[in-house]
């Protein structure tokens, strides 16, 4: 169970429903809501649960309609409250941290295309990743991660792809034609030692482990990153942007968000990149 | 001009090519690039490959890099048979999940396994510290737990009752701490029996022929100081 269930304050109702712990983990964490206010939530899902008292022609229902009403409350109101919200969804949930560039590509994708899910933060500078919860959830201890019923999924570009074909997302993402698929499939490979991993350290090198230790790492370490980066963003603009509008030709494809999230994450190696900079933008006016 | 590929047969991820290509009866042109040599830094495989790596594809006037690509390019290309990267929508995701985890974690230690205990000594002529090619070798035996606890587990194969390109690109992996000299599947009987399964599937004289070449590793004579110098920086980048 994600995240691990607070302890009861004494003295609570057991029927209590409006606690700051049974809400969204998404509006915790300050993040656009994706879900409705708790309240709202579990009117909605009685509704759903055939607790409604209307009957489906919208006239008053009959004693025998009443009676079974009132037995459908009995049974389910227990199970319904004191539950967070987040175990009653049972449908797709997404353990993230937006510090983390793949996990930025899985909540773009999945927003841009109005896919319903859990947002489940998982926070890397609280070490959550390490816990006994989390490592059920993903022995690999990384984020991003899926968990779609019992199916759970990591690897960012795994997940992506699951998406994409779960969902049948507009086919510019993940182009069928058998080129044009091959040239995400080629980036979406390539990336992984040449930007991501990279990008990651230069991300624990200049801020998370003087943050963590409070301690600087020596400037020889960062230069030899940047030096790494650099030449991946010239290998980047040559190979595989070129003159397109994006990295399999006109659409805007998986391909993009994955490089687009990693270059966010430190904006000056795009200083000089006049190729790169023009593909941002283009990102950018194709979101809503 | 039909398909060609662009390998040698040293690299673990070009001989994944070469067997699932054989396997599937998949017609190919084969063009040796010799990486002891520095082929793949020239000019020429530039223009097939800019990324100067191999594997790398040509079909017409389409070029290709990324084994993880060209395989799957292969498999979408000639239709080979569901097994090997299903369309079943879970099985399929397995696949890819492995295909995306091992690029920074097995073939990282595999790599630096066979440079670190040979290659650098051997071919390059610098010696590995003790502490160094201990450390490399503590890593691999922490990446080799990890693919038997979370992939393998009690499967046939990596994803399940049958093989897969999860399968191919993993056992192509191991092979290169094993010509080495690393006993990988000592103590690791789970590992060993998925080896034995993996190899029968694929057919034992085509695992063989594949290699023959990394199987020689430690017998690969010492660079000249001009290959030397050219290699260095690639290698050191490569293995990092």
């Amino acid at each position: 169970m994600w995240p691990p269930p607070p302890a009861p304050e004494p003295g609570s109702s057991p029927l209590s429903t409006e606690s700051p712990e049974n809400s969204c983990c998404c509006e915790n964490s300050g993040l656009p809501g994706l879900m409705t206010t708790p309240s709202e939530t579990r009117s909605s899902r009685m509704r759903v649960l055939g607790l409604g008292w209307r009957g489906p022609t919208g006239t008053e229902p009959g004693p025998g309609a009443q009676a079974a009403y009132r037995l459908r409350f009995r049974t389910c109101w227990l199970w319904l409250v004191g539950v967070p919200d987040t175990c009653l969804s049972m449908g797709l949930e997404l353990y993230l941290d937006l510090l983390s560039a793949s996990c930025r590509a899985v909540y773009i994708f999945a927003r841009k295309n109005n896919i319903p899910f859990d947002f489940q933060f998982v926070d890397l500078l609280k070490g959550h990743h390490h816990s006994k919860e989390y490592i059920k959830i993903n022995p690999l201890k990384k984020v991003p991660s899926l968990k779609d019923g019992k199916f759970v999924l990591s690897e960012s570009v795994a997940i992506l792809f699951y998406l994409c074909r779960k969902y049948s997302t507009p086919s510019h993402w993940y182009p069928p034609d058998l080129h044009t698929r091959a040239r995400v499939d080629e980036f979406m490979a390539w990336q992984h030692t040449a930007i991501q991993m990279p990008m990651s350290r230069i991300l624990w090198i200049k801020m998370l482990i003087p943050m963590i230790t409070g301690e600087e790492v020596p400037d020889e370490k960062v230069e030899q990153m940047l030096a790494e980066v650099k030449n991946s963003m010239q290998l980047f603009e040559e190979k595989f942007l070129q003159d397109k509008m994006f990295i399999s030709g006109d659409h805007i494809s998986l391909a993009d968000v994955v490089a687009l999230v990693e270059m966010m994450q430190r904006g000056q190696e795009l200083e000089g990149r006049p190729g790169t900079g023009r593909r941002t933008q283009h990102f950018s006016v194709s979101q809503p | 001009m039909g398909l060609e590929l662009y390998l040698d047969l040293l690299s673990q991820p070009c001989r994944a090519i070469y067997i699932f290509a054989k396997k599937n009866r998949i017609p190919f042109e084969m063009h040796t690039v010799e990486l002891l040599k520095g082929q793949h830094l020239s000019d020429a495989f530039a223009q097939v490959n800019p990324l100067k790596k191999v594997p790398a594809l040509k079909d017409g006037d389409f070029t290709l890099a990324e084994s993880v690509a060209i395989l799957l390019y292969l498999t979408r290309k000639y239709k080979v048979a569901d097994h090997w990267y299903p369309q079943d929508l879970q099985a399929c995701a397995r696949v890819d999940e492995y295909l995306a985890w091992q690029h920074t974690t097995l073939r990282r230690s595999c790599l630096r396994a066979l440079w670190h205990k040979v290659m650098f000594p051997v071919f390059l002529g610098e010696p590995v510290s003790p502490e160094m090619l201990a450390t490399t070798l503590a890593e691999l035996d922490v990446t080799l737990q990890l693919l038997e606890d979370k992939f393998l587990q009690n499967k046939a194969f990596l994803i399940g009752p049958h093989v897969s390109l999860a399968d191919l690109v993993a056992i192509t992996e191991l092979m290169h701490p094993v010509g080495a000299g690393c006993q990988v599947f000592e103590g690791r009987p789970k590992l060993a029996a998925w080896y034995r399964r993996v190899e029968a599937a694929v057919g034992e004289d085509l695992f063989r022929e594949a290699h023959e070449v990394i199987l020689k590793a430690k017998d690969s004579p010492p660079a000249d100081p001009t290959i030397k110098q050219k290699l260095m920086p690639a290698v050191l980048a490569m293995i990092r």
